[in-house]
């Protein structure tokens, strides 16, 4: 073995990578896609027009991609910050379930209050929810230093065997007979719509929410802080904000987020409660936030191509008959490929021969005879 | 067979896969890696783990397929993380899409197919033993083979200085490296050791466990292996404590239904993500044992400076 | 942003797409709920659609999605088969109920068909199987062969239809044994072969000889094979995986329902029905009557028989609920509406129903 690949960290970001990276990694993908296609006998060009072209096509389809992508960039927008302060909260989806359920409390216990004040209250409450459901991990870190990543996680189960047992007993619709919903929330208690009735108003608030979240990591010192508390966490504090008020701020914003994308789509394109309401929404913004670069911005063009990959795959099922899987297995390819890009930015990759620079060698990881010559190495080093 | 001996023998049945997954998880973390591809590692070993064995007829090499396709598939997440310094959340979700995927295009062909069945050793003269007879000695290899990983891994880093250095790698990667360790090749290491397991354990799936391939048949096992190796603590021998706990909680469960005790289901399911919480905050609230095993570096990417 | 050069973008492509669509074929689309690789219920489904090319040919193309998840996506893979032109539609999952009503409303002139609910519109048909008449027989033929008078019933969620099937299975049990016991295990789930595997295990450690299941994966019978008791397959044939353990399946057959339908599109003939098909119409199949004696395979052909000639109910009074009270008497038949709806237990069963 004497090639291996070695990074170095770039000084600075580099500009002229931050434009060919992303464009690097949807050429990878297309050429690894078209030999996938290819290889299960379907015409690489039309496959590939299929996916990244065909959804954005229509009218219909494009606002197919608006609905898609609305709970993906509010979500991804919050999370961005939390990973941007080097919080790893990625128990969005519980988030999204516990504000759906708040806010979903009124059309269930309060069916008739048609009030202009119901929508407004239903959007609160689901905002709250996911804001409580992400103060969990936010409390036991700061209080008892527990791993956010791990409680946040666990978390996420837990709110789904709450939605679960919900849809299937106290909330369940008394005239449904017994199958697991909710009744239907009734017409003031939708959200309203526009265009040919699915785009929702979850779409605007996913967009004020990213240019409002753009404006305060950039021109706010709180935004500031939480910069600097991701790249050097010891250099924090200095704002007049402490490391656990960092935390509970950037929980909050994304459990609020990530709950009114919640209660969004059940008083959106669902309309009621079931027992699954999310098909992963809160873990595929966790890749919706690192391919938006961690900054709000990014997450809605994140959110789009997301969306673009899953409507895509959708569509190559029915027009060209290839299969869900071909369809996952891509977006798996096109993910890894564009957080292999995104290093590029960051870092400078290069050959290097292994016997150029000994202090360096490879070492054999074995028992204890790797194990003791590692630790010579390591004395060597010194 | 007596009521007791059958509920044990299931109890280890339904744990297995789950020890060997997060002993495998516990490995990676411990050198400060979180690979959040464990179901998707698992369901491909457990695909070319049947597919292997259905060919040729022999579950040995369904076992070895399975291992290594676990291997190969943690090797992608180690590239991409270790030397491509690749976030290892996303790459961890997207390696789980890709698994789930993939497994589903090359299982196609072996979907309502019976298996080749690894059976059971006997261990002659004992496993004939009222009770602790076929369940301490007329279990099927794998089983064996958790239990041995599980110690070996304990004596690892309780007694071998490569235990020392993967610990040291997780809990600070900056003086490991510093040191003169490889941090890099010693993730490489801990994340194929990890991958291994995972396949492994997807491989006693479809091999030993309910010998067949069906499409998502890990049904989330991998995300219950990541939740035990935290309620373990990162632990080797809790973590065996918390598989068993696991499947002793979950098949009690199905019991007391047959005995005619009703307990809402989604209580009893979401148990053990309350009590791994609870686990969690135990250990947080004693610094002490934070200290000793909790990997501080789990999931950050490192890049050495030079 | 951009989205003035996006829309301009839209239109001129879409002008340049809608012309390549051909339409002489009947376009029909399946929406499934999980993968066709479940070898159980999203599979049966699909050799529904396999029979319908088969069966009609050129006529038709079939067109399908599959794991759909119910939810917020549920209503845009609908309407994406819709706006492909087919004219069609099957939606194979209770949960795609509310969603095909508001997107049938949209496609007036497409007709759809719905799998299990209970919504109907002008162009929303319903469609559902009497699998609890399959559970009458096999109740029988457990009844008849189980030495210990108990069998291991592994549910999934204690919904009417599930509810209805250990109802049945227990009336068929007790027409052949009064003091027949189940033992009902749920497992949260339509699909997890190992969950499914430890709870025939549990089952079968309590003293149960013969599994039943709905639920849809093969492990109970390869487990019930293991431990030397007998099983019913449940969804497919699943003789394979149980050559000396299955008794009988009971099967869901789409195919005959798929093509009649189909047919009924192409000759103008389709009107929106509820169509609850037991055994008479085959949506409801038995697999061949295997590992048991003559006499027991006999009495199960006779009794097939007599429910598929409608002689027989396999709800007929009287009935007694499992407080005691009368449910339905005698001479009488229990009516659909109660069948449908149905969330108590009938008498002998000794379970609570967890609600």
């Amino acid at each position: 073995m004497g090639v291996r690949l070695v990074l170095e960290k770039r000084p600075e970001r580099s500009r002229a990578m931050q434009v060919a990276s992303p464009l690097l990694a949807v050429a990878l993908t297309v050429l690894f896609g078209s030999i996938l296609f290819a290889a299960r006998g379907f015409d690489p060009l039309h496959a590939n027009y299929v996916y990244f072209i065909g959804p954005l096509t229509t009218l219909w389809s494009v606002e197919e991609l608006i609905v898609k992508a609305t709970p993906l960039v509010l979500i991804g927008a919050g999370l961005a910050i939390c990973f941007r302060a080097d919080l790893w909260n990625i128990g969005a989806e519980g988030q999204l379930i516990a504000g759906a359920l708040a806010g979903a409390s009124i059309p269930i216990l309060a069916p008739h209050w048609d009030s202009a004040l119901a929508i407004p209250a239903m959007l609160l409450l689901g905002m709250l929810g996911g804001m409580a459901w992400a103060a969990v991990p936010a409390l036991l870190r700061n209080r008892f230093g527990a791993n956010e990543i791990l409680t946040s996680l666990m978390l996420v189960y837990v709110a789904q065997y709450l939605l679960d047992w919900l849809v299937r007993g106290p909330w369940r619709d008394p005239q449904g007979f017994n199958f697991p919903k909710s009744i239907g929330f009734n017409d003031w208690h939708l959200l309203t719509t526009f265009g040919d009735g699915r785009v929702h108003l979850g779409a605007v608030f996913a967009v004020i929410a990213v240019i409002v979240l753009a404006v305060f990591m950039s021109r706010t010192l709180l935004g500031f802080e939480i910069k600097v508390r991701g790249e050097a966490p010891r250099a924090g504090g200095f704002g007049g904000f402490s490391q656990a008020g960092t935390t509970w701020l950037c929980f909050g914003i994304s459990g609020a987020l990530a709950g009114l994308a919640g209660i969004c789509e059940v008083a959106g394109p669902v309309g009621q409660l079931q027992p699954t309401i999310s098909p992963g929404y809160g873990f595929t913004a966790i890749i919706v936030a690192f391919l938006g670069r961690l900054n709000p911005l990014g997450a809605l063009l994140g959110g789009l191509v997301l969306a673009i990959c899953y409507l895509g795959g959708e569509a190559a099922q029915v027009e060209l008959s290839i299969s869900e899987k071909t369809a996952q297995v891509f977006q798996g390819m096109l993910l890894f490929f564009i957080l292999t890009c995104d290093t590029l930015i960051r870092c400078r990759v290069r050959l290097e021969w292994a016997t150029r620079n000994p202090s360096r060698q490879r070492q054999f990881i074995g028992l204890e005879g790797g194990a003791s010559r590692t630790a010579d190495a390591g004395g060597a080093a010194q | 067979m007596s009521a007791l001996e059958a509920v044990l023998l299931t109890i280890i049945t339904a744990s297995t896969p789950l020890l060997l997954a997060a002993v495998g998880e516990l490995v990676t973390e411990r050198s400060g890696v979180l690979n959040l591809g464990v179901e998707g590692m698992m369901i491909m070993g457990a695909v070319t783990g049947f597919a292997a064995a259905y060919t040729t007829g022999s579950a040995a090499v369904g076992v070895m397929a399975a291992i290594g396709t676990g291997i190969a598939m943690a090797l992608l997440f180690a590239f991409l993380t270790q030397t491509l310094a690749a976030n290892q959340m996303a790459t961890g979700l997207a390696l789980t899409l890709f698994g789930i995927g993939l497994s589903g295009l090359v299982g196609k062909p072996f979907t309502g197919l019976p298996g080749v069945k690894l059976g059971a050793v006997h261990v002659p003269g004992l496993s004939g033993l009222p009770l602790v007879g076929p369940v301490l000695f007329g279990q099927d290899l794998l089983v064996y083979a958790s239990v041995a990983i599980t110690v070996f891994v304990a004596w690892m880093f309780s007694r071998t200085r490569l235990g020392l250095v993967i610990r040291a790698v997780g809990t600070n990667h900056h003086s490991a490296h510093a040191l003169g360790y490889d941090v890099a090749a010693v993730r490489y290491g801990c994340i194929a050791f990890g991958g291994a397991c995972a396949g492994l354990a997807g491989g006693y799936l479809s091999l030993v466990y309910t010998p067949q391939w069906i499409e998502n048949m890990t049904a989330g096992r991998g995300w219950i292996a990541l939740a035990l190796v935290v309620f373990a603590t990162w632990s080797p021998n809790r973590v065996a404590v918390g598989a068993y706990l696991f499947g002793a909680v979950w098949i009690m469960g199905l019991y007391a239904q047959g005995i005619g005790v009703t307990i809402p289901p989604q209580f009893l399911a979401s148990l053990p993500y309350l009590v791994t919480i609870g686990a969690l905050l135990a250990i947080s609230g004693n610094r002490i044992l934070t200290k000793v095993n909790t990997p501080a570096c789990i999931g950050q990417t490192f890049v050495p400076d030079r | 942003m951009k989205k003035s050069i996006v829309v301009a973008a839209v239109l001129a492509l879409s002008l340049a797409a809608s012309g390549a669509l051909g339409a002489d074929a009947l376009k029909v689309g399946f929406v499934y709920v999980g993968p066709i690789g479940d070898h159980g219920w999203t599979y049966q489904h699909d050799q529904g659609r396999l029979a319908v090319e088969k069966a009609l040919g050129k006529k038709v193309k079939t067109l399908y999605i599959e794991k759909v998840a119910e939810g917020p996506d549920t209503e845009r893979a609908i309407t994406r088969l819709a706006r492909q032109g087919a004219g069609l539609i099957f939606t194979t999952s209770f949960g795609f109920m509310d969603p095909t009503i508001k997107v049938a409303k949209r496609f007036p002139k497409v007709k759809f068909e719905h799998a299990t609910g209970y919504k109907r519109a002008k162009n929303v048909a319903t469609y559902s199987s009497r699998f609890y008449e399959g559970r009458y027989v096999i109740g029988q033929i457990a009844a008849k062969l189980s030495k210990s008078g108990v069998a291991g019933y592994i549910a999934s969620f204690p919904i009417p239809e599930v509810v209805r099937g250990i109802n049945s299975f227990m009336l068929g049990a007790q027409s052949i044994n009064p003091n027949f016991k189940i033992k009902t295990v749920w497992v949260n789930s339509w699909f997890d072969p190992g969950k499914e595997a430890d709870a025939a295990k549990v089952l079968i450690g309590q003293g149960a000889d013969i599994i039943t299941q709905h639920t849809d994966s093969t492990a109970p019978m390869q487990i019930a094979g293991e431990k030397g008791a007998l099983a019913f397959g449940q969804a497919s044939d699943m003789i394979k995986f149980g050559p000396k353990t299955q008794l009988t399946a009971i099967i869901d057959d789409w195919r005959p329902y798929y093509v009649q339908r189909t047919k009924a599109v192409l000759d103008g003939s389709w009107n929106s029905t509820d169509t609850w098909g037991g055994m008479d119409t085959g949506m409801v199949g038995m697999a061949p009557y295997t590992n048991m004696p003559v006499d027991v395979a006999a009495m199960a052909k006779a009794t097939e028989e007599k429910i598929r000639s409608g002689e027989m109910h396999t709800f007929a009074g009287p009935i007694y609920k499992q407080d005691g009270s009368l449910a339905v008497p005698k001479g009488k038949n229990l009516d659909d509406g109660t069948l449908l709806g149905m969330n108590w237990y009938i008498k002998g069963i000794d379970d609570k129903l967890p609600k």
